[in-house]
């Protein structure tokens, strides 16, 4: 047979590195992006607390950058923003994990087929259509119920932003539970143990760090929340854990500054800096927790 | 010899798919039954309709009577749960719980109501005595059951059926998994526990089959070509495909 002559390996090693070049530079740009927003948050951060005590600015309780006298309290805002996650976290905790438990333990294939990606398609509605079903749906039924409450309210919003943060809950916490070996399911049966007790006793506690990292994130999501809480939960920065009030939160307050006509480099524009690095603080803390759980769930199975 | 569970015209079905043809039985008490052959030929599916574990399978059906102290199994009066507490199993991988060595032992004690400090201690020594674990763990009973060699967490496994004090523990391939030192610990903790249990034990290895079986029933395509007593079938086999079988011309 007639000897074949291949090409040199010349070629394969040249678009190797060609590649390998390529591939690098947009990791690094990605990575380098991100560097330079942070980078930018804390330089006007850093601006903003050398008119303003930090002391001020955490512990105040009073939030009037625009109107005098000014006061930079970022409590109401924080406030503002722990009572949506409150609310949130109590419709979609008990909600996403429930439904996640069904879909993983008791509903048939058939039921779960479908209703698996029905839930994932929630995940995708844009959060702007929460807010409207916020203002025209949730908001006119809690004034039935409730007849004083404002027309911007933080139950609103935070119901809200529960409903849209479900299906993270649920999504994740079911795959956990999927995750988790049928072969411990079977040892528990073996010993005369339920489907109940089976579910509560060996899947939900394997599965228990992914649950807990599903939570976390679907707390870091409802801290972050923008556009439900600017629509539905008002714009009034209020120390109040009142839900029927109108409140503003952290995101709800950037917008709402972004938006209005504040004179570049002033310090009520360096405020937005400030509540900004703050936020990003707390939802990168909790999504590095979030990551710890995870991780040590991998250890054991 | 008395039987303990008598199964009679079993058939089962994964969907249209006849697994198991028309199985007639009888297990007998404080005897180990081997169940041998070729993979798919039904030995694990008949295996676990002993204590209803095909009951989690989506769409099989089940047919004829397994008796057990005078009920039959499948019948409305027995309660799968109640069933598994008496007929225990140990599964081909070992698959403790993320618990720790001693709560993995009481499990199934606590699930029905056993909460008493002084009796899970000592059932948990006696069961830990019982399968030869107790001088091995005895100093991390309390930590966690996945730091334990395969091994030792197949003798763990063993524990906790027995733990429940069942009439009958399912064995299902229980050695596959494991080393030959493991395997033969295992082998002499079946011989060892035939006194209190009847023991029913699926395997591949035809050597493990005669070296701790009374009983054995070879299985080829759902059915039972023979079953006798073990030396038997391994020294005087009646049928043809069984002597193919054991003398390794297939499977």
């Amino acid at each position: 047979m007639r000897r074949i002559e291949f090409e040199g390996k010349e070629r394969m090693n040249r678009l190797e590195k060609i590649v390998k070049v390529i591939l690098t530079i947009l990791g690094l740009i990605s990575i380098f992006t991100t560097i330079g927003i942070i980078f930018s948050l804390f330089e006007e951060t850093l601006m903003f607390f050398k008119e303003v005590s930090i002391v001020e600015f955490l512990t105040g309780t009073k939030w009037t950058p625009l109107l005098e006298p000014t006061h930079f309290g970022v409590l109401p805002l924080v406030a503002g923003t722990m009572l949506i996650v409150v609310i949130a976290a109590f419709i979609s905790i008990p909600i996403g994990l429930g439904s996640a438990i069904y879909l993983s333990e008791y509903a048939p294939k058939k039921v779960r087929k479908i209703l698996k990606p029905v839930l994932e398609v929630l995940a995708g509605v844009p959060s702007i259509v929460y807010g409207y079903f916020a203002l025209t749906a949730i908001t006119p039924f809690i004034r039935n119920i409730f007849p004083e409450t404002s027309v911007y309210n933080a139950l609103s919003a935070g119901i809200a932003v529960g409903i849209m943060t479900i299906p993270l809950v649920s999504s994740m916490s079911e795959d956990a539970m999927m995750a988790v070996p049928d072969s411990l399911r079977n040892g528990a049966y073996a010993l005369g143990a339920t489907k109940l007790e089976v579910t509560k006793d060996v899947v939900i506690p394997t599965a228990m760090s992914s649950i807990v990292a599903s939570f976390i994130l679907a707390i870091s999501r409802a801290i972050g929340e923008t556009m439900i809480v600017a629509m539905a939960a008002g714009s009034t920065p209020k120390l109040t854990f009142n839900p029927l009030e109108s409140i503003q939160t952290m995101t709800g307050y950037i917008v709402q500054i972004s938006m209005g006509d504040v004179p570049y480099g002033s310090l009520a524009y360096k405020t937005l800096f400030a509540v900004g690095t703050l936020l990003f603080l707390m939802t990168f803390t909790l999504n590095v927790i979030s990551r710890y759980f995870v991780r040590k769930y991998r250890r054991a199975y | 010899m008395e039987a303990i569970l008598s199964v009679r015209n079993l058939n089962f079905y994964y969907g249209d798919n006849r697994a198991l043809k028309d199985i007639n039985m009888d297990i007998y008490k404080n005897n180990v039954t081997a169940f041998i052959g070729p993979s798919g030929c039904g030995k694990s599916t008949f295996l676990r309709t002993l204590n209803r574990m095909n009951d989690f399978i989506e769409n099989v059906k089940v047919e004829g009577s397994i008796i057990y102290e005078g009920k039959d199994i499948y019948s409305k009066e027995m309660e799968p749960v109640e069933l598994r507490r008496r007929i225990g199993m140990v599964f081909q991988k070992p698959n403790p719980f993320p618990k720790t060595i001693y709560e993995n032992i009481v499990y199934g004690l606590r699930k029905n109501g056993v909460n008493k400090k002084e009796i899970l201690d000592e059932v948990v020594e006696k069961t830990l005595k019982a399968v030869a674990l107790y001088d091995e763990v005895k100093d991390k009973i309390y930590k966690s059951a996945l730091e334990l060699s395969g091994g030792q967490q197949q003798r763990l496994c063993i524990a906790r059926a027995i733990a429940m004090q069942p009439d009958v523990v399912l064995m299902d391939e229980p050695t596959s998994a494991l080393d030959p030192i493991s395997t033969m610990k295992i082998e002499e903790l079946v011989l060892e526990l035939k006194k209190d249990y009847t023991i029913i034990i699926v395997t591949h290895s035809m050597q493990q089959a005669a070296r701790i079986s009374d009983y054995t029933a070879f299985f080829l395509n759902g059915e039972v070509i023979e079953y006798d007593e073990t030396s038997k079938i391994f020294s005087n086999p009646r049928d043809k495909r069984t002597e193919d079988y054991i003398t390794g011309r297939f499977g």
